[in-house]
């Protein structure tokens, strides 16, 4: 993708945070820098910086979730801005409305940001099309398409542990095809240098041509986790069995879920990462989760620390485009 | 009315005609190419010098969404886009709301057609009651009342028995079969599988699903005699089946929509919706197999596959809105662009609009013989235009080639004789 993408101004800046494709080494290092300057914050008395203060931000989730709302609410929060949560997925007075109705509506209500959530890919980059000029729009998740937030999160996480890239091998297992999460964080993982990035999956859980995003396939764990010093586990869904894409949970638990014995292959100091929310017994076992390697509630805690650099940059980069004060 | 067309390139395949030349017609017929018939002083001239004289254009493909989706466009509004554009002939897939499968819908549409007065409507009927894959329609009533053929109207049949009774029973009566060959739950996806809809998380439409479903249509037909036409291909192996059937003689024709020839699954990278087609577009060796297959002739029709929406319709994150483009109006300048390109000479791509679709339709139109209809498409081939909004005749504005530099302008529209378009070159 070329520079002129609609998430950049003509000067490169970041006005939206809708993927990671096609952005450069230098705006994903300033988010993770400013991300690590804010993550100090939570251990103040008074938890909060004046930077979005008089900001609205609203949280549009047309498809649930849990920890993402509530981890960008926190973030948004703790830059005292003032937020709004609207669950679109379980409201069905909605329905009919359209997508654009919707939007013209909250806009209409002089908000700043949007954080959307949506079942469908390219909806953030439809909305930030259509959106006014002195809205930013991040992607917390559209389709299979990109999660960006969750992948500076988790580059966030790995640098903490394992700042020199060119020199790591990471694993992503499990359900590709679907993935969002692990899509942006193929495209963070390739932007940041990263040695070498395998996808652990069946066939049936690949997409079409995945090696053309720069990793390397494998079909099965033992193989793929030789050696690694990342372990990325994706939550398998149950829809997956009625689609014909797997028998069972039981099989694919035993073919890759990740047990001790399995992460043993990988490095000894490797760290196991999961998006969440974890489905204990079908991608990983409960010992792994919950054991010396896992750095699984980390990256929650990293995730507000991220997310208020992202909304911290992009609102800047908007102040100074309609002449306030950043 | 008599009128004489003078001094442009007149271009009929059917008769392998490419010569300057002055057309006669005559009470709506052609009545002679270069010389007058005894006797005959013309009522109107239309001076064609530097124009391309050829039969009007015979679309395979357009939905006028009408009955039942008059907020997308109307009979009238269509033909009149298609007059506009060169075509005088169109095909209207049954997949109109209700559905083209009793003799009572053709009639309507035809009377609604012959009101407007732009262009003929021809229609195709189902093959299956509510095209529900269930019932066979009673395809003779409905040959009687009109239709040019039988179809599964861009909803394929997945019962293998039901589509081998529907090809037996269409056969029994001579009817000419179309399919639109797209696997319904292989098929059920967003793009063409590969790097584009992976990067972009769209659900995948497997090349297999195209030519599954051609594959297993050709044994069907092999030993039933009856004539099938293929609808809209969009990968390069569909061609090679195509090619491979009528080698051995099977009676099978196929065409492509223009859009195909031009647009690949690269334009979608920015969830452009309006390149959201079914079949999707593919790669850029399945563009080329097919533009090799239009220029050689194992597709014998190029079509628009016209389908208008309201905007609504495309205003929305790519997944959620209606597939389809709005391609009458570019029919003509898309088709000739490939005569600039080098695919194939502009006679071959007069004939791939004229005569190659009326001969699937089985059809004594498309040529410019004396005693034809005189449906007659005059155009000027120099003539720059870009592709904007204001210029659209058709009410459904879904066009990727906005901000495309054309060349060729329709002067002159005739059917049956009677101007219905008069433009400027």
């Amino acid at each position: 993708m070329s520079a002129t993408h609609i998430q950049l101004d003509s000067q490169g800046r970041l006005l939206h945070f809708l993927t990671i494709e096609g952005l450069t080494h230098r705006h994903l290092t300033d988010i993770l820098d400013t991300a690590e300057s804010l993550r100090g914050v939570a251990e103040r008395r008074v938890k909060k910086l004046p930077t979005l203060h008089g900001k609205t931000v609203v949280n549009l989730f047309f498809e649930a979730s849990t920890r993402t709302r509530t981890t960008f609410e926190l973030a948004a929060k703790r830059l005292s801005a003032d937020v709004l949560n609207l669950n679109i997925a379980t409201s069905s007075a909605v329905k009919g409305e359209s997508l654009l109705d919707t939007l013209h509506n909250i806009e209409a209500m002089q908000c700043d940001m949007f954080v959307m959530r949506h079942s469908q890919s390219g909806a953030a980059e439809f909305m930030a099309r259509h959106v006014k000029p002195h809205i930013a729009v991040l992607n917390a998740g559209d389709g299979c398409h990109a999660h960006p937030t969750q992948a500076m999160l988790d580059v966030f996480t790995i640098r903490r542990h394992k700042p020199d890239f060119p020199s790591l091998q990471i694993a992503i297992v499990g359900d590709i095809l679907h993935s969002r999460v692990a899509r942006s964080l193929i495209h963070a993982l390739s932007i940041l240098g990263a040695g070498n990035i395998r996808v652990i999956a069946p066939r049936t859980l690949l997409p079409a041509q995945v090696e053309n995003l720069g990793v390397q396939v494998f079909h099965r764990l033992p193989e793929g986790l030789r050696d690694v010093d990342v372990v990325v586990m994706l939550r398998l869904q149950r829809e997956r069995m009625e689609g014909a894409l797997l028998p069972s949970e039981q099989e694919f638990f035993q073919q890759y879920g990740l047990t001790e014995e399995r992460l043993a292959l990988a490095k000894p100091d490797a760290i196991v990462m999961h998006p969440g929310p974890i489905n204990r017994g079908v991608e990983i076992d409960s010992r792994v989760a919950d054991g010396p390697r896992s750095v699984i509630l980390e990256q929650v805690t990293n995730g507000i620390a991220v997310r208020m650099a992202i909304m911290s940059i992009t609102l800047g980069h908007h102040a100074r485009l309609t002449g306030e004060d950043a | 009315m008599r009128m004489v067309i003078q001094g442009g390139r007149v271009i009929d395949p059917a008769h392998q005609t490419d010569s300057i030349a002055d057309l006669f017609i005559a009470d709506g017929q052609i009545a002679g190419l270069g010389r007058p018939p005894g006797g005959f002083i013309p009522e109107q001239v239309i001076n064609a010098h530097k124009h391309i004289v050829c039969p009007g254009l015979i679309d395979l493909c357009a939905r006028l969404r009408e009955p039942g989706q008059e907020h997308k466009a109307t009979i009238a509004s269509e033909t009149r886009a298609a007059a506009a554009g060169g075509i005088t002939t169109l095909v209207c897939p049954p997949d109109t709301d209700p559905v083209i499968d009793e003799p009572a819908v053709v009639e309507w549409i035809r009377r609604r057609a012959k009101f407007a007065g732009q262009a003929r409507v021809l229609t195709l009927g189902a093959l299956t009651h509510r095209l529900r894959g269930g019932h066979l329609t009673e395809m003779a009533a409905l040959q009687e009342a009109g239709c040019a053929g039988v179809s599964d109207g861009g909803h394929p049949i997945a019962s293998s028995r039901v589509l081998r009774r529907a090809l037996e029973y269409a056969a029994t009566f001579g009817l000419t079969v179309f399919l639109t060959p797209l696997d319904p739950e292989l098929g059920n996806g967003l793009a063409h599988e590969g790097q584009v809809a992976t990067r972009m998380g769209l659900s995948g439409i497997p090349v297999a699903a195209e030519t599954g479903m051609i594959a297993r249509d050709l044994e069907l037909i092999r030993d039933l005699g009856v004539r099938v036409h293929f609808g809209r291909l969009s990968s390069s192996r569909a061609v090679d089946l195509i090619a491979r059937a009528q080698a051995e003689g099977l009676p099978v024709t196929a065409d492509v929509a223009v859009h195909h020839l031009h647009l690949t699954e690269m334009d979608l990278t920015r969830f452009d919706s309006r390149c959201h087609v079914r079949p999707p577009l593919r790669g850029l060796r399945d563009q080329a197999v097919l533009r090799a297959g239009l220029a050689s002739g194992v597709l014998t029709a190029l079509c628009s596959d016209h389908q208008p929406h309201e905007p609504d319709a495309k205003q929305a994150p790519f997944g959620d809105t209606e597939p389809g483009i709005s391609g009458l109006d570019t029919l003509l300048g898309l088709s000739l662009r490939l005569v600039r390109d080098g695919v194939l000479p502009l006679p071959a791509l007069i004939e791939r609009l004229t005569w190659g679709p009326a001969r699937i339709l089985g059809l004594d139109r498309g040529h410019l013989g004396v005693g034809a209809r005189a449906d007659i498409c005059v155009f000027n081939p120099e003539t720059d235009w870009r592709v904007e909004p204001s210029v659209l005749n058709s009410q459904g504005q879904n066009t990727p080639f906005l901000g495309w530099e054309l060349q060729g302008r329709v002067t002159y529209t005739l059917l049956e004789g009677h101007i219905v378009h008069e433009g400027e070159g």
